[in-house]
Order: structure tokens, then C-alpha cells, then sequence
């Protein structure tokens, strides 16, 4: 598990150093943003001048699905000090969410299980941007690898994500919407633009399931 | 000291890391005892493929055929459910193979 972030975020290090980021600027950012979607995202719309407002609400944007996990996992961490609780929502990683997540059905999470599962992973990822960008710099040419092994990468991770016909339909949109974007609205807009026309699809195609019961599994534990 | 850090790019940087514990911390401090479900949640689900997919359609649909055909070949493997850089390694290679083959 802590094994899957040295590739991924060694890749992005290499992506980063094709852009003309030094070791040090990899590192920076792989500390102070740590997520990795929105780092590989940037790092694709990283072009002088920088659009640095599109750049900071698309990773407002992308990692909206941060609140949620926060959300739910401010249920099972009672038993950590409130002052304390702000410090450990630094280091929550889609991956340190799920394992959390699983454990806390078990009951309360306890600060040493969380710190354990989420804290080391800061490190590594930054750590290894870093070592990317070494490398990166040191064989120039993983530039010209650099444009489809991102859609390569993006697309395994679409696949994670799908949950059926409606996933089909959001992706679809939003290729639509992006394409179009693309084509007349100048700059980087069309990753908003068609990100959010396939989030408007899924709220559409929404149904409400039947209630099974009084509560389902996502909702276990205090309300 | 420009080749070893780029002190400007610690704005977008830094905003982008404000950005990012915004919204970290917002689930905390906004939610607690809130379960969030139904429409908004099916919507904040879909987020993350949603954006994923609009980066990479210039790229994957307004290339050219022979990024969108390795597009498609990435897409099996990794129904497939390949390992992550397996998969990557197959869509780099198509798309090399499929340029030298003239596609």
C-alpha cells in the first residue's frame, strides 16, 4: 500500500521536471498541495505565463471530493482532541481515506491507527517527487513520454472509478463539453468546463435508491 | 537562483496547497454530524472522472488516430484491471507502435 505512492509519485517528478521543474520546486509542490490528481493535472496546464488562478480553483475543484471524505471521516475520530483533529485532515490522501474507512467499521478510529495509515505517506510522496525530478532532469527525453502516459495513467484511473452505464454517460459529457471548450474558449477552461457538465450529468441521472433500512453501511456509526 | 527553485512558482503553488486543505478542512469544521448522500453526493462522486476525462480528451479525441486508437487499447487493459504501470507502458507503446506503423 505505501509501495503504490513511490511509482506514482516518482512519475510525477519525472512529468514535473519535463515542465522545467527543479527537484526542489517538485518537492515544494508534493509538500505544500500533496494530492496527487490535482499535482499531475497542474503539472499538464503548467505553461509560462502561469495561469495561476485557473490553476488554484481547478485544484479547489478537483479535490472538492476531499470534503466528503473529510466529512465522513469526522464521525469515527471523536476521541482525538478537537485542536488536533484540523492538523490530521492535512494528510488525507484518497488512499489513507479508504483504509480508514474500512478500519473505522470496526469502531471509533484511534490517533495512532490514523497517524499510522496517513502520516508516513506525506514523506514518501514528497520525498520521491523529488527523486523523480532527478531523474527526469538526468534523461530529458521522458518529455516526449510525458503527453500520453498521462492519458494513460487518467484513463486507468477513470476505469477505477466506474460504476456502471451513468459512469459512461458522465465521461461522455464531459469529453463533449471539454472537446467543445476546447475549440472556442481559449486557455485552460475546458477541464472545468467539461469536469463540471459531467458532474451536472450525475446529479441528473440520480435516483434515489430504495430505502433498504434505517441505515445503510455508508452511514454506520453516529450521525 | 533560478535552476534550483523557481521562488515564483511558490504562489500557484501555495494557493494551489490553501486550495487543496480548503477543502480537507471544510469537511471537518462544515460537516461534522452531517451525512452528505443522494444527488450531492452521486455528484461529488463523479467529480474526479469527470475532470479526469476533460484533461485528456485534446489529448486522447484531437490528436490524431493514432492517440485515440491507443486511447481505446489503454482503456481495455485497464478494464482489465492491469496493474497501473503495466497499463502505462501498454499506451505508450501503442501509441509508438501505431505512429511507426503509420496509423
Amino acid at each position: 500500500m505505501f509501495l503504490a505512492y513511490v511509482p506514482l509519485s516518482m512519475l510525477w517528478g519525472t512529468m514535473a521536471a519535463a515542465k522545467g521543474f527543479t527537484p526542489l520546486d517538485a518537492l515544494a509542490m508534493s509538500f505544500f498541495v500533496y494530492a496527487g490528481a490535482s499535482q499531475f493535472i497542474a503539472v499538464d496546464m503548467w505553461k509560462e505565463p502561469l495561469p495561476i488562478f485557473l490553476l488554484i480553483l481547478t485544484a479547489f475543484i478537483v479535490n472538492l471530493r476531499h470534503f466528503l471524505m473529510a466529512a465522513s471521516i469526522s464521525r469515527h475520530i471523536t476521541s482525538v482532541p478537537k485542536w488536533l483533529q484540523p492538523l490530521l485532515m492535512y494528510v488525507l490522501t484518497d488512499e489513507a481515506w479508504a483504509i480508514a474507512e474500512r478500519k473505522a467499521l470496526d469502531g471509533p478510529l484511534s490517533l495512532g491507527y490514523y497517524l499510522g495509515v496517513a502520516a508516513p505517506l506525506w514523506p514518501i510522496w514528497f520525498t520521491c517527487s523529488a527523486i523523480g525530478a532527478v531523474i527526469g532532469q538526468s534523461f530529458g527525453n521522458v518529455a516526449a513520454l510525458g503527453d500520453f502516459g498521462l492519458a494513460a495513467m487518467f484513463i486507468t484511473i477513470i476505469a477505477g472509478f466506474w460504476k456502471g452505464p451513468r459512469t459512461g454517460a458522465v465521461i461522455g459529457v464531459s469529453a463533449l463539453v471539454a472537446a467543445l471548450a476546447h475549440l472556442y474558449v481559449p486557455g485552460r477552461w475546458y477541464i472545468l468546463l467539461g469536469g463540471l457538465a459531467g458532474v451536472a450529468v450525475a446529479a441528473l441521472l440520480h435516483v434515489e435508491e430504495e430505502v433498504t433500512g434505517p441505515e445503510d453501511t455508508m452511514e454506520r456509526g453516529t450521525p | 537562483m533560478s535552476d534550483v527553485i523557481h521562488w515564483q512558482w511558490l504562489i500557484p503553488i501555495l494557493g494551489m496547497g490553501a486550495a487543496t486543505y480548503a477543502t480537507r478542512l471544510s469537511g471537518l469544521l462544515l460537516m461534522r454530524g452531517v451525512v452528505v448522500k443522494g444527488r450531492a453526493k452521486a455528484a461529488l462522486d463523479a467529480l474526479p472522472p469527470s475532470v479526469l476525462m476533460a484533461v485528456i480528451t485534446p489529448t486522447v479525441l484531437m490528436t490524431g488516430r493514432a492517440e485515440s486508437l491507443a486511447a481505446a487499447i489503454t482503456a481495455v487493459a485497464a478494464i482489465l484491471r492491469l496493474p497501473l504501470l503495466a497499463t502505462m507502458a501498454i499506451g505508450i507503446g501503442s501509441v509508438w507502435a501505431l505512429k511507426a506503423l503509420g496509423v
